[in-house]
């Protein structure tokens, strides 16, 4: 009984959405999304996008342009000072302080600094996100090695975080945003310390959760990686997006700014529908 | 709520924070232990001051002439006076006795050399709290129209508190107490502060693995009772330590003294088995609700 009703209960942010009127709502959708630091600084300017259901999307841009202040905006680890953000239809600002929890069992997340457990094993790193839904043990058992040898960690799962390299970090990482199957996943600088190899296999992993359905957002500094995908690209430049197009590259020759006019496909027209 | 997946997680953390966790179960000992020995000592002190209080009394010498109705008469109205507690009639011959007996041997010649017996008959009257020795003068010799005092009997001939003495006891005496109850409220002060202090340094040195768990979506108390029940195990476990080697003094030391010497036996000292349960409990309770409290800051994320 009460596996079942927590596990109702985690999917009700984002997949219960798709039951009621709201299933076509984008799963992302930002309207004039500002973020100001407590210190002054601007972390998002007047970000206007959406991301629709199993979409891949590769945010790029320099340092500080408000990448990984988007992905904490997602999680409601920073707050808007101006605008307005949607998550499955759902308005971010309405929802209380005791649901955030909830909204993130829904949204997997790979750290751009890992942010493992060090006192845990790998194994027990993974586990961890099914204890806080309620899984029962025996699906615990079941489902964590079987992520872990999906990110080729299985021959490690009794390891602690610190005896592990960068790249397997990253793996576990992955790996503990995947492990309940969340319906959008977001990764910052995935690839970020790896050698090109791993890069590779982490795209590779990434890119089968996607044709699972999982909706992807992955900010990202690895042109090639994103040059080689051919997705969509969108690119922030001091908190402002500066391009947005389909299949796109990690660099273009021109301005960016006429580029978006001219090939980008402007994310605002999309919402001026509803 | 699961227990058996909070209490796991918390042991875990024990295990493998052993540095802070030992800190901590040392400065619950101390702390713990401090206190026990202070309170006892804090219960005597306080209990020997109120012994010096009460001797405190104040006496009311009658006139010759006044009949032995009138006497009986006064004794009834002086215990009528609240806060009176006790009245005790000294008859002359009583009066002479007491005399003769704080003169010594080698002086009773000045009693024999006395013209029959000078003395006056009195009541000596001890009160419920000395703090009220003023009241209980006022009520036996209430101001009259002129502002002298006047008895309220004509068989009084003078109240007498021996003003000098009551003064310098009541003086001294509530200076001791009100020092010691300083110092008691400064430990008490002292131990919270180490603890909170001790409990703040482990979850700083683990802010970062509570900001993971808020992450990855754990709500408050999912990442809070592991915690609290952490403190809990810390606590109970200092506070165990230190009432054994409190016991320990006690049997071994303490209680051969006082079969030795009359001094050490505290007269109105605390029971040891209700100090045992208060440090405990406080032990128990500091550690696990400061736990508890501490974390609030670090699970705002």
């Amino acid at each position: 009984m009460r596996k079942n009703g927590s596990k109702q209960r985690a999917n009700g942010a984002l997949n219960g959405a798709s039951d009621s009127a709201r299933s076509s709502a984008p799963v992302v959708q930002v309207r004039d999304a500002t973020v100001v630091y407590p210190g002054g600084n601007v972390g998002l300017d007047g970000v206007s996008l959406a991301i629709d259901r199993g979409e891949f999307a590769f945010l790029v841009g320099p340092t500080g342009c408000g990448k990984s202040t988007f992905i904490r905006l997602l999680m409601k680890e920073v707050e808007l000072s101006r605008g307005e953000l949607r998550i499955a239809g759902r308005d971010l600002a309405e929802l209380p302080r005791n649901k955030v929890p909830k909204l993130r069992r829904n949204i997997g997340v790979v750290f751009q600094d890992y942010k493992l457990l060090p006192n845990r094993t790998i194994y027990d790193n993974v586990a961890y996100c099914l204890q806080v839904i309620g899984e029962s043990r025996s699906a615990i058992r079941e489902k964590v090695p079987e992520v872990l040898r999906l990110v080729g960690l299985s021959t490690k799962l009794g390891a602690y975080p610190d005896e592990l390299s960068g790249g397997e970090q990253q793996r576990v990482s992955l790996a503990r945003a995947f492990v309940n199957h969340p319906p959008l996943l977001l990764a910052d600088e995935p690839t970020g310390n790896l050698d090109p190899e791993t890069s590779i296999g982490i795209m590779q992993l990434l890119y089968r959760m996607n044709q699972t359905g999982t909706t992807l957002i992955i900010a990202t500094h690895d042109n090639e990686m994103v040059d080689r995908m051919r997705k969509r690209v969108i690119q922030l430049e001091q908190g402002r997006v500066v391009r947005d197009e389909r299949a796109g590259r990690y660099r273009i020759g021109t301005s960016s700014g006429r580029f978006v006019r001219a090939h980008g496909e402007p994310v605002g027209s999309r919402d001026s529908g509803q | 709520m699961k227990p058996g997946f909070f209490l796991k997680e918390a042991l875990r953390a024990l295990r493998r924070n052993a540095a802070p966790s030992l800190a901590a179960f040392a400065t619950i000992l101390i702390t713990t232990l401090v206190l026990g020995v202070f309170i006892p000592v804090v219960r005597a002190a306080t209990a020997k001051t109120n012994e010096v209080r009460n001797k405190i009394e104040l006496e009311v010498y009658i006139h010759d002439d006044a009949t032995n109705a009138e006497v009986t008469a006064l004794g009834e109205k002086i215990r009528a006076i609240p806060h009176v507690e006790q009245t005790q009639f000294i008859s002359k011959d009583q009066a002479l006795k007491i005399l003769r007996s704080r003169l010594g041997a080698e002086r009773q010649a000045i009693v024999e050399d006395l013209p029959g017996n000078p003395l006056p008959r009195s009541y000596r009257i001890k009160l419920d709290d000395p703090d009220n020795v003023g009241l209980v003068k006022n009520a036996l010799q209430p101001a009259g129209a002129d502002g002298k005092p006047k008895p309220i009997s004509s068989a009084i001939d003078e109240v007498v508190d021996r003003e000098d003495d009551t003064n310098k006891i009541l003086s001294a005496t509530s200076t001791i107490k009100i020092m010691l109850a300083a110092l008691a409220a400064l430990l008490v002060l002292a131990s919270i502060l180490l603890v909170a202090n001790t409990i703040r340094l482990s979850v700083f040195a683990r802010r970062r693995e509570f900001e993971v768990m808020k992450l990855v979506g754990a709500t408050n108390w999912f990442i809070r009772w592991p915690f609290v029940i952490e403190g809990l195990i810390v606590g109970i476990f200092g506070g165990l330590v230190a009432v054994g080697l409190i016991w320990l003094a006690k049997e071994t030391v303490i209680d051969r003294l006082t079969d030795r010497f009359a001094l050490i036996a505290a007269p109105q000292t605390i029971r040891f088995t209700l100090l045992v349960a208060l440090l405990l409990a406080a032990a128990t309770a500091v550690s696990a609700i400061g736990s508890g409290l501490t974390l609030r800051r670090f699970l705002r994320v």
